[in-house]
Formats: C-alpha cells, sequence, structure tokens
C-alpha cells in the first residue's frame, strides 16, 4: 500500500490533489464523492456582497481559456451561515480563500473567517490592491509582506499565500509571504492577458483584459513553483495548468508538496478523483512508498551540468 | 456497443440529481437539412434519467483543424432509455460544432450531465402552446413529448426563415400537437402576425401555459400577451458556459426578481426560467 498522504504545515492531508479556488463549488457533489480529495478549496470570497464582471466572462484560446469572472460573492456572512456547515459534512479539509480591496480590509475578512469548520485560510493576494493603484499585492515584495503581516496578526489559523505570476520578482515575493507569516505558498494564480476578435476588432471578455488558465499556463507556474520551493522553508502547493497526471507528477517533482487542479475539472468533472487513482498507480508501479518521496526529487544539478547554449548570431 | 460512465456518483445524492462524465459511442451522426444535423449517440441508462429543456455538456473533438477547448453546451433533442440512445441536433456555429459534424459512426464522445433546470408541467394545465423558431425547437421536442405522455393538448407554432428550414414537424405532429408554421419568406412570421395567431388560440381553445426558447423576440412578445391574459410561461436561455456545473459563474444572466435585478447561472438554475422574470437581450 502507498502512502498518498502529506503535510501542509499542521495540515496532513490524504492525498496532495485539491481543487484551485474558482473551480470548485458544492456543485460538484452530483458529480463525485468530495471525501475523496485531498482539500477542498473555495471560490474566493468578499465580505460584502459583489456581482462579478460583465459577459462575456469567458473565452477560449489556443487549447486555454481566459477569464474575467470578477469574484462574483455572497458576502462572508452568508457564507458562514450557509456553506461552512455544508462542507462540515465532509472530512476533507475546508480552505476558504478570501480577498479584500485593501489590506485592512483583508485582514478583516480574515478574522471573520476565522472560524469553526475552516481548517485553513487561502489569502488571494493577487487580486488588485485598491491602494495601490489596482496592482496585485503580490506583484511587489513590500506589498505581499505588508498584506501577509496584517493577515498573520488577524487570525490563528493557517495561511495560504496565492502568489501571481504577474510578477518579475517571483522568489522575492515568496520569501516576503513566507516572512510576513505564511504556512505555505500557493503558485500560482492566473496570467493576465488579452484577446480580441479581428472582425468586430472588439475584445472578446466584456471586462477587456483576464487571466489565462489551462495547459498553456503549466510552464510558467511550474517555473514559479520550482523557484519558490528553493526560496522558502514553506510548503509550496503547484497550481497552473494541471491537465493531466504527468502534469501533477512535475509539479511534486518540482518541490510542491501538493497540487491545486483548477481548467481541467471545467473540461472534464472527475479528473480530480482519475488523478488520485494514476498517482498512486504511478508510485506503485516505480516502487515509491510515499509520495512525499517525490517532492522536490527533481535531478536539477546534473542537468545544470550538461546545459548547452546556443552560440549567440554574429 | 456499449458507452462507459467514467465515475459513479455517490449514492447520497437522488437519482435525478447525479451528473455523469461518460464516453458515449456515436450512432448516426447525419445532416438534416442545409443547416441542422442530428446525432444519436449509444448512452448508459444513467445518463438518460433526464427532464425535458435539460442539456449536456459536450467535449467537441478536435479534428479536422478544429481545436475547440472548453467545452459546448447542447440542449437534449431526445432521450430514451428504453433504447439506450441520447439525440441532440445542432447547428454548424463555429469551431466546436464543425469538429462534431466530423463524428463518425463508431466513435467516442465525452459528454457531461444531464444538467440543469427543466420544464415545468403543471397539473392543471391542459393546453400547451409551445413557439420557437428554428434550433429551438430541438430544445422543446422532449417537452412535446413528456406533454403527450401526460395527456395534454399540445400546440406548436414551429417559424424558421423558408418552409424547407422548417424542422421537426413531422416529429410535434406524431405526437398528436397542432401544428402552426410561419416563415420568413411566406411573410408569416412577423410579429403583428404571430400576435394575431396567439389571440386567436386563447379565444378559440384557451392556453395555459407557454413554452419558448432562443429568440429575444418571441420572448418579448409572449410575455406581453402572457401579462395581458394571465398566461404563465417558461423560457430556455442560452449563455456561454465554461464549466455548465455552476462552479465558475461564467453564464449569468439578469432576471427581474422582487428585490430587483439579480444574477442568475443559466446552467444551474435555468436553462429553463420563468417567461416573465426573463429579461430580452
Amino acid at each position: 500500500m502507498v502512502d498518498l498522504s502529506v503535510q501542509i504545515g499542521d495540515l496532513c492531508l490524504k492525498n496532495p490533489i485539491m481543487p484551485a479556488s474558482g473551480t470548485f463549488s458544492e456543485d460538484l457533489v452530483t458529480v463525485f464523492d468530495l471525501n475523496l480529495l485531498g482539500a477542498l478549496v473555495t471560490k474566493t470570497i468578499t465580505r460584502g456582497i459583489r456581482q462579478g464582471n460583465p459577459t462575456p466572462r469567458v473565452c477560449e484560446v489556443s487549447g486555454s481559456m481566459l477569464n474575467s469572472i470578477g469574484i462574483p460573492s455572497k458576502g462572508v456572512g452568508q457564507f458562514i451561515a450557509n456553506m461552512v456547515p455544508f462542507y462540515q459534512a465532509y472530512n476533507s479539509p475546508l480552505v476558504v480563500s478570501i480577498s479584500g480591496n485593501t489590506a485592512d480590509e483583508f485582514a478583516r475578512l480574515c478574522e471573520e473567517i476565522s472560524v469553526p469548520g475552516v481548517a485553513a485560510i487561502e489569502v488571494n493576494i493577487s487580486c488588485p490592491n485598491i491602494e495601490e493603484d489596482g496592482k496585485a499585492f503580490a506583484m511587489r515584495p513590500a506589498s505581499t509582506l505588508d498584506v501577509m503581516r496584517k493577515l498573520r496578526a488577524a487570525t490563528d489559523l493557517p495561511l495560504w499565500a496565492k502568489l501571481t505570476p504577474n510578477t518579475g520578482e517571483t522568489s522575492d515575493v515568496a520569501r516576503a509571504a513566507e516572512e510576513g507569516g505564511a504556512d505555505a505558498l500557493v503558485v500560482s494564480n492566473t496570467m493576465l492577458s488579452m484577446s480580441i476578435d479581428v472582425h468586430s476588432r472588439k475584445p472578446r471578455l466584456g471586462n477587456l483584459m483576464g487571466g489565462l488558465s489551462g495547459p498553456s499556463l503549466k510552464p510558467i507556474s511550474l517555473r514559479m513553483a520550482y523557484q519558490c520551493a528553493k526560496a522558502v522553508d514553506i510548503p509550496v502547493i503547484g497550481c497552473g495548468g494541471i491537465s493531466t497526471i504527468d502534469d501533477v507528477l512535475e509539479y511534486l517533482i518540482a518541490g510542491a508538496s501538493a497540487v491545486q487542479v483548477g481548467t481541467a475539472t471545467f473540461i472534464h468533472p472527475t479528473v480530480m478523483v482519475q488523478m488520485i487513482g494514476e498517482l498512486e498507480a504511478y508510485l506503485r508501479t516505480h516502487n515509491i512508498a510515499s509520495v512525499r518521496d517525490l517532492i522536490g526529487s527533481v535531478r536539477d544539478e546534473e542537468a545544470a551540468d550538461t546545459v548547452v547554449f546556443m552560440e549567440a548570431a554574429p | 456497443m456499449t458507452a462507459a460512465v467514467l465515475h459513479v456518483t455517490p449514492d447520497s445524492i437522488p437519482a435525478n440529481e447525479r451528473v455523469f462524465e461518460s464516453e458515449c459511442l456515436v450512432k448516426s451522426n447525419t445532416p438534416v437539412n442545409n443547416d441542422y444535423r442530428l446525432l444519436i449517440l449509444d448512452a448508459p441508462a444513467e445518463i438518460l434519467n433526464c427532464t425535458p429543456g435539460q442539456f449536456f455538456h459536450i467535449q467537441c473533438p478536435v479534428r479536422g483543424g478544429h481545436h475547440p477547448y472548453l467545452r459546448r453546451p447542447m440542449s437534449i433533442y431526445g432521450y430514451f432509455p428504453e433504447k439506450g440512445e441520447l439525440q441532440f441536433l445542432y447547428k454548424i456555429a463555429g469551431e466546436g460544432t464543425a469538429a462534431l459534424a466530423e463524428l463518425k459512426t463508431g466513435e467516442s464522445l465525452n459528454v457531461v450531465g444531464p444538467l440543469g433546470q427543466g420544464f415545468h408541467i403543471a397539473d392543471n394545465w391542459q393546453n400547451l402552446l409551445l413557439l420557437a423558431r428554428g434550433v429551438g425547437l430541438a430544445t422543446l421536442a422532449p417537452l412535446a413529448l413528456e406533454a403527450q405522455r401526460l395527456g395534454k393538448k399540445l400546440t406548436a407554432i414551429c417559424s424558421a426563415r423558408s418552409p424547407e428550414l422548417l424542422m421537426s414537424i413531422d416529429y410535434f405532429r406524431d405526437l398528436g400537437a397542432e401544428i402552426i408554421t410561419v416563415t420568413d419568406s411566406e411573410g408569416t412570421s412577423d410579429l403583428a402576425h404571430l400576435q394575431g395567431v396567439i389571440e386567436g388560440l386563447i379565444a378559440d381553445q384557451g392556453i395555459d401555459a407557454f413554452y419558448t426558447c432562443g429568440s429575444n423576440r418571441l420572448l418579448k412578445l409572449l410575455q406581453e400577451i402572457g401579462a395581458k391574459h394571465g398566461i404563465p410561461g417558461e423560457i430556455a436561455l442560452e449563455q456561454q458556459m465554461a464549466c455548465g456545473l455552476g462552479m465558475c459563474q461564467c453564464c449569468v444572466r439578469s432576471f427581474r426578481a422582487e428585490s430587483g435585478i439579480v444574477h442568475k447561472r443559466v446552467c444551474k438554475e435555468g436553462p429553463v426560467f420563468d417567461l416573465q422574470e426573463a429579461m430580452g437581450w
């Protein structure tokens, strides 16, 4: 019997497969048993009610997807009253994703959502900070450290910081999140993107720009997960373009302790359940006793020895 | 030939609420006329516990230079548990349906469903009126079958650009429906004429409920007549979707509610909505 369990801070997950925020809801109970998943990660909630962005909210681009859903939310009160009790019927830990427009509002929500039944809080610091002219908290180390310190002070629950690919300072942001008190990093989120209909010359999303997700994003997020795992001592949860068991394995080998599956669930609602079975089969086939033995097992020193650079053109 | 259900849903969910991801085999995929094709799948009994008006989310194949990524929502044209058959009537409208048209008999197609809330027929509604145009009739076909099963009187007003594009007329007639056809080429499909036809039906035989699909023009007409005569109704709406299950909140539309304008998900709270709640587009 192989061991699929992984440790994310103080939290022990029965397996490393969980949904990515925004691609999971209670609606999936009609498709499979939620108890099969390593954790249950909710769609991001906000303090107040939000309607979300204008339609069209999604468009298809060369084997991937852009979205500008805009975090529609019924507010924290409704979530605590209705959704937390709903998820208590399941034994997979509940991870609530939250977002705020300012660091103080974010911290207040963090405090409000720290209720029995919530196992961890995923802080979506990839969302725009209105005090910083719409730049996401996690685009820069300073704003990451500032918001994480406030969030850390607001709760005793484990904090998972969800980073953004829209930064040129990946490792520094990761270290800032760790210094600010994150218990784990989720790496990463959708990448800011755009698509235009060449016939109408109109942007194909109602919000003009949106986030790229799906297979196209994977090499970028995988690289970031690898960089972050090297930069910090807290666990990294890989997220971005995971569609197959090989994608899961790549993230684990790169250094992620668990993974979040997002857009792939839209294409195949049962994909996470299949991945859990395929992960077990992979470990058995390769005589690996525990999935933990895979984590960070990338042979990058050997690869570095054999790197051949292309000669620059004259 | 067999079809595979990829994962069995939890026993705690009522059978009529379960959603399956299934591989179905193509029985046939043939043109109906210049615009529309009929796809018939060999489907397992589990996924055929449907309600008229529900839909499936179809993974169109990567084929013939077409690379659809997201699934395509498609209303059910027919579901027959006794034959193990699931049918879709579709028009080639873009990359996904163009790829779908390439599917050959015996090939596999992945479908997710049945999804969404279907039509309702109240016990005391005896005279039902269906009004639709083009492929909107496909969505109403299972409703017509259910109306026949319940012994309701059915009148179907079928609209199209021209007589040769009128579809499913024989199907509706075989179900005992009274058929009224209107077309652009014959100059009978305009709103004023339609209003006269419907008002005539109300005066002659009485109408207890309206059902429609797909046309903003027809929605507004039925809302007006329904409000005037106190006749309830339902409309099946379409919207672009990503997940089809309610998770992504991509497919919201605006609806009238007592509290004001509200957003509802077409995939989950719909695709069938109260006629008067629906807003034009």
